[in-house]
């Protein structure tokens, strides 16, 4: 961890910005190396927990046999550890649009307060007005998710400079305090879903089923394809939005299809799982400094790299808990909260 | 010449007489505030499932045995209500504190994460090492400071800026949280109510030995702080300036903010992090005295009131029980946003 920050520091950009562009060569050999972590990790999900499997009974499981207790764990932890891939990537991802259309370093979908937004409209949603499928859970979490991004950009960017960075960010997490506590008193009264207190703050992909997942995935796509449309015009506007405009970029398309994307990937990925933070904040950093700042490939990476962390995060939550498991959201906090530290710290916190 | 010495003396009357006013309208809400304590107390005592009567509550806590009143009177409600004035007055002394001393109410300690270590200190003190009591007071201390400690240090590059303090005790306070939760795993069965206690402060479950600790604290921290009262206001002024009015600077803040986390961690041990009581209290008091003279009784008795109020809002006011700190921090979020909102448009040093 440490080793990373110190990492993250030292490439504040020097004059020339020489980590702007790495050789294909170099972010092809950084792919190879992602995918095979990510390999790893998934590994690493199914035969890890309570009870730990080893690597033939995997191998057998995986190739469809269930035949004792070893092979059948494999198969209850499948669910979780796709949960885990598919939501790691969208939050990574839309961590990288976060902080190239806010040009902010510390924008996040848990920083933000944006899970939080999709959570307590969730949350809203059960106790008030009925709502109870997986389809109603989402549109409601997306909602919540547009809202809320709005309502703190439009907190933060008041008053003098706009929406620096810090300003940005303690909207977020003032919203985000905010929210979890109304989350308390609204699901608080309900007994049926009391226990949801928990899940419905601190999120998680211990209860993940296919079923809900397959509902969130059109949705999870959706904003993928948008984000990943934006990519281009993203570069432009890291110059700055006169600059970008001056290039022939349409600055407000360009900033509609991002939050539009960003929006879509948080509110589904909140639905299923619960609000998870820190994530979106982690990982885009740690990609640029493998493939630099071009969000033609930043994204994909990210992406990747977002899946890999929840991944590993999940497993690490199963083995410092045993036997019980904790909530990827806790363990995404504490290592997620030191790397907020480090980029507020830095004296400058400056703008991307 | 007499002219000018007749405008003089003019002055100097009407500042006289501002003064007076201000001290008129500080002393009136003081008053005030502390009756409008004694009379929810009163009436914290009285209702419940059962209503009691005011006679018998009084010859309750005179020590008679009232049949019925005198369990549900002496041995429930009284150490509720007792602990809530004592946990709102030290949280209300330390958050204005520190508000004072930093001149920023996002500045407190339940914002900073001074609060969430205490009680992450406490979580571990009674759910891991089984301890009870006022070990557990010493645990929630140590933790406090040693945040406090850390919170400063982490933020402190050649002077510490407002907002990145305020911003790195979140993170802090972020990681806290996820201690806790993680401690509260490792209990033998995961119970909401404990949870929330950890999380966002409860007064469930008070009783006279719970209530000990706080009280010896608040009675040797509490003088201290105050003794220091006219210090804090002049710290408000910059070091130099303190100095120059012979403050000295360093002592005098080692010495207020080991009492106000002392306050702030044994209430913390005692009820857990009430949320945002120690950011609500300072900020009330100031809108209510005006800006003059010391924030630290009028936060004091504002702290108190505010559990009061939010405990018998939260037991009664719903079908649900809600534990003191859900009401809290439902009141105390939307003005958190205020806040930034306000501190944003007057264009802050964010």
């Amino acid at each position: 961890m440490t080793a990373e920050v110190t990492g993250t520091a030292a490439t504040a950009p020097p004059p020339g910005a020489a980590a702007v562009r790495r050789p294909a060569r170099v972010r092809l050999l950084w792919l190879l190396a992602l995918a095979a972590a990510l390999a790893a990790c998934c590994a690493a999900s199914l035969a890890v927990g309570s009870r730990d499997v080893p690597l033939d009974q995997l191998a057998a499981a995986l190739g469809g046999s269930s035949d004792n207790l070893d092979q059948a764990a494999v198969a209850t932890r499948v669910p979780r550890t796709v949960l885990a891939l598919v939501v790691g990537a969208a939050l990574g991802l839309a961590g990288a649009v976060m902080q190239g259309v806010t040009r902010n370093p510390l924008a996040d979908p848990g920083v933000l307060g944006v899970n939080m937004g999709a959570s307590l409209a969730v949350v809203t949603g059960i106790a008030w007005f009925g709502l109870w499928t997986a389809d109603g859970f989402i549109w409601a979490a997306i909602l919540g998710a547009g809202l809320t991004s709005v309502f703190v950009y439009a907190v933060g960017s008041l008053g003098r400079g706009g929406a620096t960075p810090l300003k940005l960010a303690l909207a977020g997490v003032a919203t985000s305090a905010a929210f979890t506590s109304f989350i308390t008193a609204v699901v608080l009264p309900r007994g049926d879903i009391a226990d949801g207190v928990r899940s419905w703050q601190i999120g998680g992909v211990g209860g993940a089923r296919f079923d809900t997942i397959e509902h969130a995935l059109p949705f999870l796509a959706a904003g993928a394809v948008v984000c990943l449309l934006a990519a281009r015009p993203l570069n432009s506007l890291a110059l700055g939005d006169e600059l970008a405009a001056g290039l022939g970029e349409r600055v407000a398309l360009t900033r509609g299809l991002a939050w539009l994307g960003s929006v879509l990937l948080c509110g589904a990925s909140t639905a299923v799982a619960g609000p998870i933070g820190f994530v979106g904040l982690v990982v885009p950093h740690l990609c640029r400094l493998l493939v630099g700042v071009d969000h033609r490939w930043l994204l994909p990476y990210s992406a990747l790299a977002g899946a890999a962390l929840l991944t590993v995060s999940d497993v690490l939550g199963r083995i410092i808990a045993r036997p019980e498991e904790l909530d990827v959201g806790i363990i995404t906090a504490l290592v997620g909260a030191p790397f907020f530290i480090a980029i507020v710290r830095r004296r400058k916190t400056r703008a991307l | 010449m007499t002219g000018a010495l007749a405008t003089r003396e003019a002055a100097v009357a009407a500042v006289a007489r501002g003064r007076a006013r201000r001290d008129r309208r500080r002393r009136t809400v003081m008053v005030l505030l502390a009756l409008l304590v004694a009379a929810v107390f009163a009436t914290t005592l009285m209702v419940g499932r059962t209503f009691y009567p005011p006679a018998d509550v009084v010859r309750v806590v005179l020590g008679e045995d009232v049949p019925g009143a005198g369990f549900t009177v002496g041995r429930l409600r009284l150490p509720r209500a007792v602990l809530a004035v004592i946990a709102g007055v030290c949280f209300g002394l330390g958050g204005a504190t520190f508000q004072t001393m930093l001149r920023n109410p996002l500045a407190s300690p339940d914002i900073i994460g001074i609060s969430s270590g205490a009680s992450a200190a406490a979580a571990f003190a009674i759910v891991i090492l089984g301890l009870g009591g006022p070990p557990v007071s010493v645990f929630a201390i140590a933790a406090g400071l040693g945040i406090a400690l850390l919170v400063y240090l982490l933020s402190y590059r050649g002077g510490v800026a407002d907002t990145r303090l305020v911003l790195i005790g979140i993170g802090v306070g972020v990681m806290l949280d996820s201690v806790t939760v993680y401690v509260l795993s490792r209990a033998p069965q995961w119970e909401l109510q404990e949870a929330l206690r950890w999380l966002t402060g409860s007064l469930n479950g008070s009783t006279w030995a719970g209530v000990l600790p706080v009280l010896l604290a608040l009675a040797v921290l509490g003088p201290v702080l105050l003794s220091r009262s006219r210090a804090l206001s002049v710290l408000r002024f910059g070091d130099d300036t303190a100095a120059a009015l012979g403050v000295r600077v360093e002592r005098t803040r080692v010495l207020l903010i080991v009492a106000a986390v002392g306050l702030i961690s044994f209430a913390t041990a005692a009820t857990g992090p009430i949320a945002f009581l120690a950011f609500l209290s300072g900020p009330i008091a100031t809108r209510l005295t005006g800006p003059h003279g010391s924030p630290l009784v009028p936060a004091a008795l504002v702290g108190a009131l505010l559990v009061l109020v939010a405990d018998l809002v939260g037991q009664f006011a719903f079908g649900t029980r809600y534990p003191v700190g859900v009401v809290t921090g439902v009141l105390g979020a939307p003005y958190l946003l205020y806040l930034i909102v306000r501190a944003n448009r007057s264009g802050g040093s964010l």
